[in-house]
């Protein structure tokens, strides 16, 4: 039959099920069929911290969500129009999130008695036709995708099991039609996924077509829709999630550096997967070292970074609770050291696979004596590769530990990323010591020539990074206070408050490094400033879109530094007369903005492992603008009076 | 020199000097600050003689400590080192030697710094076996905080922080290496320089992970803990000396002139003393260093005393091969990076992955 084709601009799908049911790769493919079509999207994946929660129950749903459009989108979504619910239970965990009138398809297979029960419904709500039910509510589709599946499959020979796990594609190859993604790409991963298992391959391949013809056959879906490829610079792209991209950042700091990268880790969620990634590219002179605990993968990183590799731990907020006495050896000692953190839920094991940016204190001063560590922190799933980048131009030239601050958010989320050239990438020259750098002159005019360890370079009060098998520059050092230049032990008290001092300074200079803040403010007349750092940049910045499609101003300004802060931040924040810091945390960039400042930010906090929603932030900023009041201006009389 | 004459596997790698070397180019110039009359001098003394017979280039040392008295050793050797945290030495150092074939690295730590807050890093150091030569200086006491129990202080122990005496079970630093399956385990004394020398010798032929522990003696805190294996009066029924295919056999010199008491198999399957003219010649365990089974080497070990020391084997308990953590690692990135060409290159290969399409 001929379908009615409708043009739309944007589209939010979620696919839930049992965790056992293959959503992750569900919308894995889909993100992938999206991008090759070349819309511009944003993925959340959402999935419990139990490898197998119990089938079937609440806590065992996963879901991933996809956000694809016709234009340049920041964030994931925060309402799906079309959930897409495998089981009862997975249609009752996301049902809240649904507004009235959106669509809904769902597997009825698993609607009966049992299943129901473990979802907690007493009866069967897709039976219910009343007023306030599923179907009176919202775009209802209700199809037996596990039954169609096993019919599909069963040339295959399958154990029932087997056959019904193929549903996912199914359900992949519809919602595939319905959107009039490209295939290709799905079929070929599944061909090369499978290879080993023909049978299994046949039957995935089959049902995601059997998905698609049915869409095209079936009577129940009389429009498919159609998403037109967004606009983006000129480039080539791929999509990739903020992990991959981590890693990838990870192995061109060693090349661009021209050092071996150590990597010592200690799994842990949701960091692992850069320990996975980076343990494949040894070709690149990457050792990865699966140390017993957190605090040997931080301390061989270490010793290999003062043996001259590229030392670097990666791990999550408890993992940096463990390192922190080494963190501050790598302070004292002043080698380069980069450490990453992907953030999540906490105080303690908190909520391991949901998102938080609530370590920033943590990076801050999360260590014993006045310890200054710099700090970066991407701010999208692509730019996790020039955060990485950034974090080991600054340990090599300033010879410092630095923390790279991501989070759960930006680990698994996945966006379209154009490639960069590698020409376009910085190149950080590690400058080892090659002899000693220290000439005294006796009485009698005879000279020594030895090294001092601790002398510093002018412009960036960087010491020399001496590394051992390099003649004429043995010297000790360690975590007791060093003698101002010879590094020798030193219990003077105007030397410590001396170190003290240039250690803080040494840190501060990397201001001068940076390029000015990129300030945000189309009109030039906004009175509200929006200051965020890390993952909470799609979510405000399509907050923002939000405010000035309804007429007001709102600036918008994103850091990458947390320490030091750029030069031109406080002079910046004076421009606005009201300054909002929106923060999966209880406001702890707020803090230090008001510390550093004295400017009295106004937060906006949400700390339930979940991202921001751009709705609800708009409101918020809204509110502040109304607040603020209307922008002045001055008329030609030079007397204030209110615009609009 | 000692290294061209010895096959020291456990130095492949590391370049050698030009010339001969001597013990005050391996002296640096800071003051030593231990107690007078404290054991780590001795150790010192040894070491600094020691290296230059090595032979190998200075800046190719590197020497990594963690925290207590014993752990400022490397501030007095003109080499590459690092005083580290308590405890951590044997991460970072595997660090070191595993970033760097052409290094000789050195762990030096005390009982309360590696078998208490840094036991972990120990027995994984010793597990994976990495090329790292560790001298455990032993003086079953806490003396740089100034005189607590340590975790190989004896049961009962009056200190300051056991008024009523320790009521702690203390390890065994040898048991504990060999349960480790440590691939090389000695002990000895500090004021023994030629055996103590002799075995950091044989540590350093060592490829892997070699645990030396070396008993220390502390005269402020714990004076004479060790006083049994070192008094003229004493020693030659206190010590148990281990040599490679030797019957053990210690004690006053019997009619042969050798030990009148020996080692034999016990019933309940470990090893026991007994008198060499009750058992036999025959029946004395042959010392048997490199036998890959650990069991004999346990058995020998558990014959120190764990209270007060009367009796305790001295010399190299195992001496066995199996590959490194390092080397292994090493190898996997010279096989993989074989045919990388360009760096850059790669680069861009890698971060293009396979999925990809153009705006133009
Ligand atoms: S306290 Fe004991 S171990 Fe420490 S330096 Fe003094 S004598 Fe040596």
């Amino acid at each position: 039959m001929a379908k009615q084709v409708q043009q739309l601009d944007r589209v939010i799908i979620r696919f839930a099920g049992d965790s056992g049911d293959g959503m992750q790769l569900t919308g894995d493919r889909f993100t992938q069929e999206s991008a090759a079509f070349g819309n511009d999207l944003a993925t959340f994946p959402n999935f419990p911290a139990e490898i197998r929660a119990p089938q079937g129950t609440l806590p065992g749903v996963s879901s991933f969500q996809v956000h694809f459009a016709d234009h340049d989108i920041l964030t994931a979504g925060d309402a799906p129009d079309v959930l897409v619910a495998m089981n009862p239970a997975a249609l009752k965990a996301n049902l809240a999130d649904m507004v009235p009138g959106t669509a809904i398809i769902v597997d009825s297979h698993d609607f009966s008695g049992r299943n129901l029960a473990k979802a907690g419904y007493e009866s069967n709500p897709l039976d219910d036709d009343g007023p306030g039910s599923l179907a009176a509510t919202y775009n209802l589709s209700v199809l037996d995708l596990t039954g169609m599946t096993v019919e599909a499959v069963k040339e295959f020979g399958l154990s029932r099991k087997d056959a019904a796990r193929a549903k996912n594609m199914f359900a992949l190859g519809l919602l595939s039609w319905m959107y009039g993604r490209p295939t290709e790409t799905t079929i070929d991963f599944l061909t090369a996924r499978f290879a080993k298992a023909p049978d299994i391959r046949d039957a995935n391949i089959t049902a995601f077509k059997a998905g698609w013809n049915f869409g095209e056959t079936t009577e129940a879906f009389v429009v498919q829709y159609e998403i037109k490829p967004a606009a983006m610079p000129v480039g080539t792209y791929r999509n990739i999630s903020g992990n991959l991209a981590l890693a990838y950042g990870l192995v061109a700091g060693g090349v661009q550096t021209g050092l071996p990268v150590f990597l010592g880790s200690y799994p842990i969620t949701p960091a692992s997967d850069i320990l996975h990634e980076l343990s494949k590219h040894k070709r690149f002179g990457v050792t990865t070292f699966q140390a017993e605990d957190e605090i040997a993968g931080i301390g061989a990183a270490l010793g290999a970074s003062f043996a001259g590799a590229l030392g670097i731990t990666t791990t999550s907020g408890p993992g940096i609770a463990l390192k922190s006495e080494t963190i501050g050896l790598a302070v004292m000692t002043e080698l380069p050291l980069v450490i990453i953190d992907v953030q999540r839920g906490g105080p303690s094991t908190g909520l391991p696979t949901k998102t938080e940016q609530a370590d920033l204190l943590q990076a801050m001063f999360g260590r014993n004596g006045e310890a200054p560590v710099p700090i970066v922190a991407p701010q999208s799933p692509g730019d996790c590769f020039s955060a990485a980048l950034e974090a080991v131009r600054i340990a090599v030239t300033y010879r410092t530990p630095v923390m790279l601050l991501s989070d759960g958010y930006l680990a698994n989320g996945s966006e379209p990323w154009r490639i960069p050239e590698i020409s376009e990438l910085p190149t950080v020259d590690p400058a080892f010591a090659t002899g000693p750098n220290k000439v005294s002159v006796a009485d009698d005019g005879t000279e020594t020539h030895t090294f001092w360890p601790y002398l510093r370079d002018e412009e960036t009060l960087a010491r020399p990074w001496a590394i051992p098998g390099t003649p004429g520059i043995e010297h000790r050092i360690g975590g007791l206070e060093k003698g101002d230049g010879h590094g020798n032990i030193s219990y003077d008290p105007a030397n410590h408050d001396y170190m003290v001092r240039i250690r803080q300074a040494k840190v501060d200079r990397i201001a001068e490094s940076l390029p000015p803040l990129e300030v945000d403010d189309p009109s030039g007349r906004a009175r509200v400033l929006v200051l965020g750092w890390g993952s909470t940049y799609g979510p405000i910045g399509a907050a923002c879109r939000r405010v000035r499609k309804d007429g007001l101003d709102v600036a918008q300004v994103h850091l990458r530094h947390l320490n030091p802060f750029p030069k031109d931040l406080g002079e910046i924040l004076k421009r606005y007369d009201a300054v909002m810091i929106p923060e999966m945390n209880l406001g702890q960039l707020s803090l230090l903005i008001r510390a550093k400042y004295l400017v009295d930010v106004v937060g906006y906090n949400q700390v339930n492992g979940m991202p921001l929603k751009a709705a609800e932030l708009a409101e918020a900023i809204t509110d502040l603008i109304a607040h603020t009041g209307p922008v002045p201006t001055t008329d030609a009389t030079g007397e204030m009076e209110a615009v609009k | 020199m000692t290294t061209q004459e010895l096959p020291f596997p456990g130095l492949a790698g590391v370049p050698t000097a030009d010339g001969p070397q001597n013990r005050k180019e391996y002296t640096s110039d800071q003051e030593v600050r231990w107690c007078p009359g404290c054991g780590d001098y001795a150790v010192l003394a040894a070491v600094q003689g020691f290296l230059p017979e090595l032979g190998l280039r200075r800046e190719n040392i590197v020497f990594v400590s963690g925290i207590g008295c014993s752990s400022r050793f490397p501030y007095y050797l003109d080499t590459f080192g690092i005083h580290s945290i308590h405890g951590r030495a044997p991460a970072i150092a595997t660090g070191i030697a595993t970033a760097r074939e052409d290094l000789s690295v050195w762990v030096v730590t005390g009982d309360g710094d590696a078998l208490s807050i840094g036991g972990n890093h120990l027995i994984h150091a010793m597990r994976r076996n990495v090329n790292l030569k560790i001298l455990l200086f032993n003086n079953r006491i806490y003396g740089l905080t100034k005189g607590q129990y340590s975790p190989t202080s004896e049961p009962g122990k009056i200190t300051k922080s056991t008024p009523l005496g320790s009521v702690d079970h203390p390890f065994n630093p040898v048991s504990l290496a060999l349960g480790a399956e440590a691939t090389f385990v000695a002990r000895t004394i500090d004021s023994d320089r030629k055996h103590l020398t002799s075995v950091l010798s044989a540590a350093a032929a060592h490829r892997g992970t070699a645990l030396v522990e070396i008993y220390q003696n502390c005269p402020i805190f714990n004076d004479g803990a060790f006083d049994a294996v070192k008094d003229n009066d004493t020693k030659v029924d206190a010590i148990i000396p281990l040599v490679h295919g030797e019957p053990i056999r210690f004690g006053a010199p019997g009619e042969d002139g050798l030990g009148s008491k020996g080692i034999v198999r016990s019933a309940s399957g470990g090893v026991e003393v007994a008198q060499v003219a009750e058992v036999g010649t025959d029946a004395l365990v042959v010392h048997d260093a490199h036998n890959a089974d650990p069991s004999t080497a346990f058995a020998l070990s558990r014959l120190t005393d764990a209270g007060v020391l009367h009796q305790s084997p001295i010399g190299i308990f195992r001496d066995v091969d199996r590959p490194t953590y390092d080397d292994q690692a090493r190898q996997q990135i010279a096989q993989a990076g074989q045919d990388q060409g360009d760096p850059q290159v790669a680069l861009a290969g890698l971060i293009s992955g396979s999925d990809t399409w153009t705006i133009v």
